[in-house]
């Protein structure tokens, strides 16, 4: 194989259960210590002990952090899969095995290269737990990967003595075990590999975390205090960071008490009936879910429309519909979250493409849904959500305020003469609301989903009724102005590429294999909807543009037609939903053939 | 029949220790049938909350979808009041008072609303024991869609079209009690007498109080052969025994005789006396009372009173070890731990 240096795929075949996922997860973050950009995939089975799991590595000094297609090595420790393993990996790629048992000769390629180490036998020898040979046969492939591919070892230890903080005895059996690989290594194989590692130092200042945990902090930043949610893979991970970060820090240091409550729920309708009830009563409140539970809550999200009460929801998406492919990822509930629930309504979305993002749009989510008295949906996906990304580190500004929107207090009360819940004094559609115990006989109004007047006074007059929808229109205007505007590079050229969420990695990859061929591609990164004029300004500037997306109907493109009057002919798809992330191969390899069956030019004259 | 409410009120009408007239506490006026049930019950919560000196906007009124749940607009004008989705208001008087738990949380029903779509939400909320109010207004048949049978219809009880209902009824006290509610309460909207104490002792408890008011539907369910008619219910209601609520601002002297009144303290010092009518009725045993609504079933009869009481119960924000002071009052000093320490965050993922 030619010589690939910090630029290779790797990848994990395990058994669910088997506690590869730290071991794995060792190696992973040694690279990313050594300064080098690497990103890590879980691609794991709906089960909790058994089944066949892969983690999938990409080292990239460019930067790149996108799925690549192609393996170049592979770790098979799992006897289920290692046909199709055997099968997966590129022609010169290496193949890692358990030497313990002679290899079945079905397994045999002759294009590939086979390494066999006797890990079980290895692991036996040195350890008498059973549970323990279990786990350090994890430990001992870590340790020969260190000397194939030239991970340092000393940054291997250095993480050790961090994970084992208080635990100290754990120590020696882990370098033991890691040694024993080395050494296995050292006298069976030339080494390190063609592909292997050399020190960078891309990765300074950088933190490497899921979008999971960004998005807890996120809610704690943004002083939620009553989180209810209903468990579902891959959201569940979003209020478990939560709690533990609200366990640390929203704790009274003089009771032990604690500043926040944490609900679990008996479904996703009283997850989101609770996180109402909390917002409407002044506190500010969150729940997570993904594509079923949002499902269910969409009665409750039209109610919070209509009665104009805050929600933050993170929908952590997963493959639908259904059940779908629960622990896969995909774009698929845009149009659901858009228009959730019956009767003419429309939610605020937001779409974070890092770690860092889902931490500022969570926390921005908990002010607009306030400023704005309606739901916010922050739309993830387990790709960002469950899978660790390098990310800039999360910092917040000491001097921001929490915006709390339009809330009338007792003193406020006694200068209106009559208060109108739903009147729009400021004619931005967004009208004053009152907590409940604020005023002794100013400000009580009644919420409900049914009409009403600008007074919250129960009607069935239909002019009161469109009056009030057209107000929640004027509002929805309002909301453009407030959302996170798009990310835009635009140079002089024709054609552009528009995509959101996760498929900004393989986009900006694919941008750069395009740019090699001399296609050269405008691009904007669509971070919320309502879309603001920016949005509609670079589909005008365009002749054609390339619409990405992770589902099979293309939902986004769908609703930038049915939102802003496009030519159908102007926006061409390119999709991914078989649930794994998308690559940057398939947007380039998409949009090249387009291009060259197009009679599109591809830039401006000048 | 006007539907614009008088503001006429006689001009002596005492006033309470607040200064506030009874009529401070009513609503919009009804716009439920007449002689409905359910507003017997609106007139016992005006009653009650009067008498107990509530200023009324440091209570919430929350309802489901349904007659009953239309109610919270015709009584506490003053409070800030929420009608949510059908079968749903559990979840979201348990989030309201998640975020404020100084006021009163009054949860009000029907027997399609929690019986049916809301039993989900009804058995966790007392699960959680939420400190609420939750007076189901029960007729066993759902008014606003025109008299279809609710799961709470008796088996044998015969609709008003004159169909038979052959399933068996879902009792809502004795679900309350099985799931461990500490306050289960019966009655009939048309004894006043009873339901406004029961109203008084629900609101001092300090966790979830169920009321299960049988309250007919003159229009869809007061026929012959319903066992929820007024006819029926008058024949066949059993009283566990007199019940009386006194406050501790104004106890006053009972003059029941020794031995035959019970009285329990509530931790705010009030109390509830009663005298015993039915044979060694104890409220504090939650296996008698779980028997004697059973034997009341047995015998066509429908027991009401204090069934059950523990004044020891441990409401949710005891259970998860909330803060004194309300998480809405809570501001960003106390909720945003700040950037030195999201830099320390950060360097858990170096």
């Amino acid at each position: 194989m030619t010589k690939a240096i910090n630029d290779f795929v790797i990848r994990f075949a395990n058994v669910n259960g088997s506690g590869s996922a730290s071991a794995n997860f060792l190696f992973t973050k040694a690279i990313f210590r050594m300064g080098i950009p690497v990103t890590p995939k879980n691609i794991f089975p709906s089960n909790i002990q058994g089944l066949p799991t892969w983690y999938e590595v990409r080292v990239s000094a460019k930067g790149y952090l996108g799925r690549r297609e192609g393996i170049d090595f592979i770790v098979a420790v799992n006897p289920q899969s290692m046909l199709a393993d055997v099968k997966s990996l590129r022609s010169g790629g290496y193949f890692l095995y358990d030497s313990t048992k002679t290899l079945d000769p079905n397994l045999v390629r002759e294009d590939i290269n086979y390494i066999g180490i006797p890990l079980m036998e290895m692991s036996n020898n040195a350890f008498t737990d059973a549970r323990q040979r279990q786990l350090f046969k994890n430990i001992i492939y870590v340790g020969a990967l260190s000397a194939l591919l030239a991970v340092e070892f000393s940054v291997l230890e250095e993480l050790l003595a961090e994970q084992f903080k208080g635990k100290e005895k754990l120590i020696p059996a882990n370098i033991k075990a890691l040694k024993l690989g080395v050494d296995y290594v050292h006298k069976n194989f030339s080494y390190p590999l063609p592909l292997h590692l050399e020190r960078l130092n891309l990765t300074s200042g950088k933190i490497m975390i899921d979008g999971n945990t960004a998005c807890g902090l996120g809610a704690l930043y943004a002083g939620a205090t009553v989180a209810s949610w209903y468990p579902i893979t891959p959201s569940t991970s979003v209020i478990e960071a939560f709690t533990n970060y609200a366990q640390k820090y929203r704790t009274d240091s003089n009771s032990g008490n604690n500043k926040v409550a944490v609900v679990q729920a008996e479904d996703e309708l009283a997850a989101i009936g609770m996180v109402i009830g909390a917002s409407w009563n002044g506190a500010r409140a969150f729940t997570a879910t993904s594509g079923p539970g949002l499902s269910l809550m969409n009665e409750f999200l039209g109610l919070a429309y209509f009665a104009e009460i805050p929600v933050v929801l993170i929908d952590v998406q997963r493959a639908g519909p259904s059940t779908g492919m629960p622990t896969r990822t995909q774009q698929s509930d845009v149009l659901e979250a858009a228009y959730a629930s019956h009767g003419d309504t429309k939610q605020i979305m937001l779409f974070p493409s890092t770690p860092k993002e889902c931490f500022e749009m969570t926390a921005t989510a908990f002010d607009l849904a306030e400023q704005l008295q309606t739901p916010v949906i922050v739309l993830t996906d387990l790709d960002l959500g469950m899978n660790d990304h390098i990310s800039d580190a999360l910092v917040w500004d000491d001097n921001r305020k929490y915006n709390r929107g339009k809330v009338l207090s007792a003193s406020d009360l006694e200068k209106i003469e009559k208060f109108g819940r739903y009147l729009d004094v400021d004619n931005d559609g967004i009208t004053y609301r009152t907590y409940p115990g604020t005023h002794p006989s100013k400000g009580s109004y009644f919420t409900r989903g049914t009409s009403r007047d600008e007074y919250a006074i129960y009607t069935e007059d239909s002019a009161a009724y469109q009056r009030n929808m057209d107000r929640l229109t004027k509002k929805w205007e309002t909301t453009k102005k407030l959302v996170p505007a798009p990310e835009i590079n635009t140079g002089k050229n024709k054609i552009g590429i528009l995509f959101f969420g996760t498929s900004l990695y393989a986009a900006h990859e694919a941008l750069d294999i395009l740019q090699r061929n001399e296609i050269i591609l405008d691009a904007i990164r669509i971070k919320s909807f309502p879309f603001n004029n920016q949005v509609k300004e670079f589909i005008e500037q365009h002749d054609l543009i390339f619409v990405v997306e992770q589902n099979r109907d293309a939902q986004l493109k769908s609703l930038l037609l049915i939102e802003m009057g496009i030519n159908p002919n102007k926006l061409v798809s390119v999709l991914n939903y078989d649930g794994m992330p998308i690559t940057a191969d398939k947007i380039a390899g998409e949009i090249s053939t387009v291009i060259k069956h197009s009679t599109i030019s591809l830039s401006t004259a000048n | 029949m006007t539907y614009i409410k008088p503001k006429f009120r006689h001009p002596n009408l005492t006033k309470n220790k607040l200064g506030y007239t009874i009529d401070y506490y009513e609503g919009a006026l009804s716009t439920l049938c007449a002689g409905c049930g359910h507003d017997s019950i609106s007139a016992a919560i005006i009653q009650a909350c009067y008498d107990l000196c509530i200023e009324p906007h440091r209570l919430a009124k929350l309802s489901g979808i349904g007659c009953s749940s239309k109610t919270p607009t015709y009584f506490l004008s003053n409070s800030h009041g929420f009608n949510s989705v059908h079968g749903r208001m559990p979840s979201v008087a348990t989030g309201a008072n998640l975020a404020n738990k100084d006021l009163i949380y009054f949860g009000v029903s029907g027997d399609g609303d929690s019986a049916s779509i809301g039993m989900g939400q009804f058995v966790h909320a007392v699960r959680r024991n939420v400190n609420m109010v939750y007076i189901v207004m029960n007729n066993g048949c759902y008014g606003l869609t025109k008299g279809q049978d609710s799961a709470t219809a008796d088996n044998g009880s015969i609709s008003k079209a004159g169909s038979l209902n052959q399933f068996e009824a879902i009792d809502m006290a004795a679900m309350a009690l099985e799931l461990g509610s500490d306050f289960v309460a019966q009655s009939f909207s048309g004894d006043k007498e009873q339901l406004v104490p029961l109203i008084k002792a629900a609101i001092n408890h300090k966790g979830f109080a169920l009321i299960n008011v049988i309250s007919p539907c003159v229009t869809f369910n007061n026929n012959v052969g319903s066992t929820k008619s007024y006819d029926y219910v008058r024949q066949h209601v059993e009283a566990t025994a007199t019940i009386d609520f006194v406050p501790e601002m104004k106890e006053i002297k009972t003059s029941y005789k020794e031995g035959s009144v019970k009285k329990i303290s509530m931790h705010d010092g009030s109390k509830i006396s009663l005298e015993k009518l039915a044979p060694n009725w104890n409220p504090q045993n939650r296996q008698s009372a779980l028997q004697a609504i059973h034997h009341a079933r047995e015998s066509g009869n429908i027991l009401t009173g204090l069934l059950y009481i523990n004044e020891d119960t441990i409401d949710l924000h005891r259970l998860i070890k909330t803060v004194e002071e309300p998480l809405n009052q809570l501001i960003e000093s106390h909720l945003c731990p700040g950037n030195k320490v999201l830099q320390s965050i950060n360097a858990e993922f170096y």
